[in-house]
């Protein structure tokens, strides 16, 4: 299998710049998912990798070797796509052997490893259908098929579960991620699903316009956010920014909303101005004798939770609390943050400032 | 069946339309079951007033059908002494019919020549548009080409006057390139017609077929022009198809340029059928079996590929 190392990659389309100076590396057999809103650069991302786009410039390392410039039946990288492009014309059995009789395979082993696939996907009794009338999760499967066949050094899925139903989405997520724990093939996903994700990634990269803005466990982008825009695009509700002004020194252990003194991660550098104080909703806790104030804006139950919409000084801020806790619409309540979790931000350029709770994992 | 629809048409809509459509389809097809029907009437049959129109009545409207002007179409003949005919008794059917005016059969024809010319130079024309149009679609649908929608119009404006319009230019080039009469030269000649037509009917279906099926071929291991061959050709059949039909049709019955390029060696069909010169007259059952030949390839072409077509001409209007 293999280890997939992407530097300094760079596409332009005419004067637009799909893809900016991105480098991250994807370890072998990890569950590696792109994510980003639609026009982020993830996709085209992807088929550099696959081979279907060539890199302006930047390089592409496939298990070490340079693989920018190739054509992508030289890769040995299989790709899903999103509407799955079986070949209408074609059974599904003709389907999963296309790559195999390409590659001038023997028949009986053809149709032996077609066999072996379809076994392991579970659609041994549709092989000689026509893929014109198989279910979205069928297809889906089929697609897959396609792909694992010919085992392939890594695969590249572009957002494959985007066109499936929401209620067989998490089934098919499910079983995507068996077939890879099974099969423990380097695989490249994009999405721009964060809670897909989360739930399946094993390292995440955040991309926005061309940019990656960070990438690690889903983890430590969830609780250690690089910049604002990964705070704000990842988790339902995001992140809350409360804006304040102030300084800070090296080794600050608080910082001061309006006239409250609140804890947070020791500061690893010093900053002066405009700052963005950011606290995940399940962080806030609501408290009547808290000093910093707010008013109940309005409350949604979710069953176990509730999110209550509180208005601050510092800005509209939601709070992920217990259900049974009574929070009414117009009440004013004291707020307080679980200290060791609060990301301070440049509130000019949206980069976290470096602190105990997220060293080591900014990069650049 | 739900008992109630409000997009479905109702049975009594259903039973109106369907009336309509069969009337129009009886009127339509008159004038060629008339022709074929001429094909086997005897020439004064075939003039008769009030016509006669039903094959072995006894009634007014009645005649005897004959193949007459079948064999009219494929033979010569010429009038012979009643010795001669008496020396020499008929020796097949054919010869038979020919006798009851005094006449031996001398030879064949011209027709079968005109008709094979017309096969020739009309399927032949099919397929160089439809082969050429379809690389050419396949590479403005797919490639950046510089200057594409300007080509694109160049290649439409050639189909903005009446082929025809250019015809004495085109009989002079002809004449000082040697293609006058040649099968080359009318098979370039509507080629040259149609592949605008080709070009610009294939790019919307190629346009219509998603980039993905090639991509994945291309990851499957392939090049561009086997993801072409065995990706992109199979699904453009439909397109292509309703193409052939259109250039076919265009080609077969052109009628124009045949009589003005084609004398003795190329000539098609078309000009051919109404130089059929009968006794003291036009030799209509003969021109009729004539017509009724020439019909019977493009509708059997047309009958064949019917899928196809009403594919293509619904096609895009419902995104799939």
């Amino acid at each position: 299998m293999a280890q997939i190392i992407i530097r300094n990659l760079r596409k332009e389309f005419g004067s637009f710049t799909a893809v900016r100076e991105s480098s991250f590396t994807i370890e072998d057999g990890e569950f590696f998912m792109l994510l980003g809103p639609s026009g982020c650069g993830k996709t085209t991302t992807l088929r550099m990798i696959a081979g279907l786009e060539l890199p302006s410039s930047g390089e592409i390392l496939l298990d070490g070797e340079e693989i920018s410039r190739r054509p992508p039946s030289e890769r040995d990288i299989a790709f899903v796509f999103q509407m799955f492009a079986l070949y209408p014309h074609m059974n599904v059995r003709k389907n999963i052997s296309y790559p195999l009789v390409s590659q001038g395979m023997p028949r009986a082993q053809v149709r032996a490893k077609v066999a072996e696939v379809a076994r392991i996907l579970g659609i041994e009794d549709i092989l000689d259908r026509s893929v014109g009338g198989l279910s979205g999760g069928d297809r889906q499967r089929v697609a897959l098929g396609r792909a694992i066949v010919r085992e392939p050094k890594a695969f590249m899925m572009d957002e494959p579960l985007g066109a499936l139903d929401a209620e067989f989405r998490e089934h098919m997520a499910e079983e995507l991620r068996a077939l890879h724990d099974r099969m423990g093939a380097t695989t490249v996903y994009v999405t721009h699903d964060q809670l897909e994700a989360m739930q399946m990634g094993d390292k995440i990269v955040v991309m926005n316009n061309a940019v990656v803005e960070q990438f690690g466990t889903p983890q430590e982008i969830y609780d250690k956010p690089a910049t604002m825009f990964v705070a704000d695009f990842i988790g339902s509700p995001s992140m809350n920014f409360l804006k304040f002004h102030g300084k800070i020194g090296i080794g600050a252990r608080e910082v001061a909303l309006g006239n409250t003194a609140f804890a947070v991660p020791q500061t690893r550098e010093p900053f002066e101005g405009d700052m963005v104080f950011g606290v995940r909703p399940e962080h806030v806790r609501l408290s009547d004798d808290a000093p910093y104030r707010a008013e109940v804006r309005a409350t949604e139950y979710l069953g176990t939770t509730q999110i209550v919409t509180l208005e601050t000084a510092g800005g509209e801020i939601k709070a992920r609390v217990p259900a049974h806790q009574v929070a009414r619409v117009g009440e004013s309540l004291g707020l307080d943050f679980e200290a060791g979790t609060i990301t301070l931000f440049d509130r000019q350029s949206g980069r976290a400032l470096k602190s105990e709770l997220n060293e080591g994992v900014l990069h650049g | 069946m739900s008992s109630f629809s409000i997009t479905a048409p109702s049975g009594r809509v259903k039973w109106i339309a369907g009336t309509l459509v069969i009337f129009y389809a009886l009127i339509t097809m008159i004038p060629l079951v008339w022709i074929a029907i001429t094909g086997f009437k005897s020439p004064a049959d075939a003039i008769a007033y009030p016509p006669k129109y039903i094959a072995g009545s006894d009634s007014d409207a009645g005649f005897t059908p004959t193949l007459e002007g079948y064999v009219n179409l494929f033979t010569t003949r010429t009038r012979q002494t009643q010795e001669y005919l008496e020396a020499n008794p008929p020796e097949t059917w054919a010869d038979e019919i020919v006798r009851q005016y005094d006449m031996v059969i001398v030879g064949p024809s011209k027709f079968g020549e005109r008709f094979l010319n017309s096969v020739i130079i009309g399927f032949g024309s099919t397929f160089l548009s439809v082969f050429l149009g379809t690389l050419a679609a396949y590479a403005f649908s797919r490639f950046k080409i510089p200057l594409a929608d300007d080509l694109l119009f160049f290649i439409l404006s050639t189909r903005m006057m009446p082929p025809i319009a250019v015809a004495i230019p085109i009989f002079l080039m002809y004449r000082q390139l040697g293609l006058s009469d040649t099968h080359l030269g009318m098979i370039l000649l509507y080629s040259g017609v149609n592949i605008s037509l080709a070009v610009w009917l294939l790019k919307s279906f190629i346009d219509g077929i998603p980039t993905e099926y090639e991509e994945a071929a291309l990851i499957d291991g392939y090049t561009r022009f086997q993801a072409f061959i065995k990706v992109v050709l199979p699904q453009a059949a439909t397109g292509i198809a309703s193409t052939a039909i259109f250039c076919l049709i265009f080609s077969w019955n052109e009628y124009a340029f045949a009589v003005l390029l084609t004398t003795a060696n190329a000539q098609t069909a078309p000009p051919f059928i109404p130089t059929i010169i009968g006794v003291g007259g036009l030799d209509w059952p003969a021109i009729a079996a004539g017509v009724t030949i020439f019909l019977l390839p493009v509708m059997i072409f047309t009958v064949l590929l019917r899928k196809h077509l009403l594919r293509g001409i619904t096609f895009g209007a419902v995104r799939k």
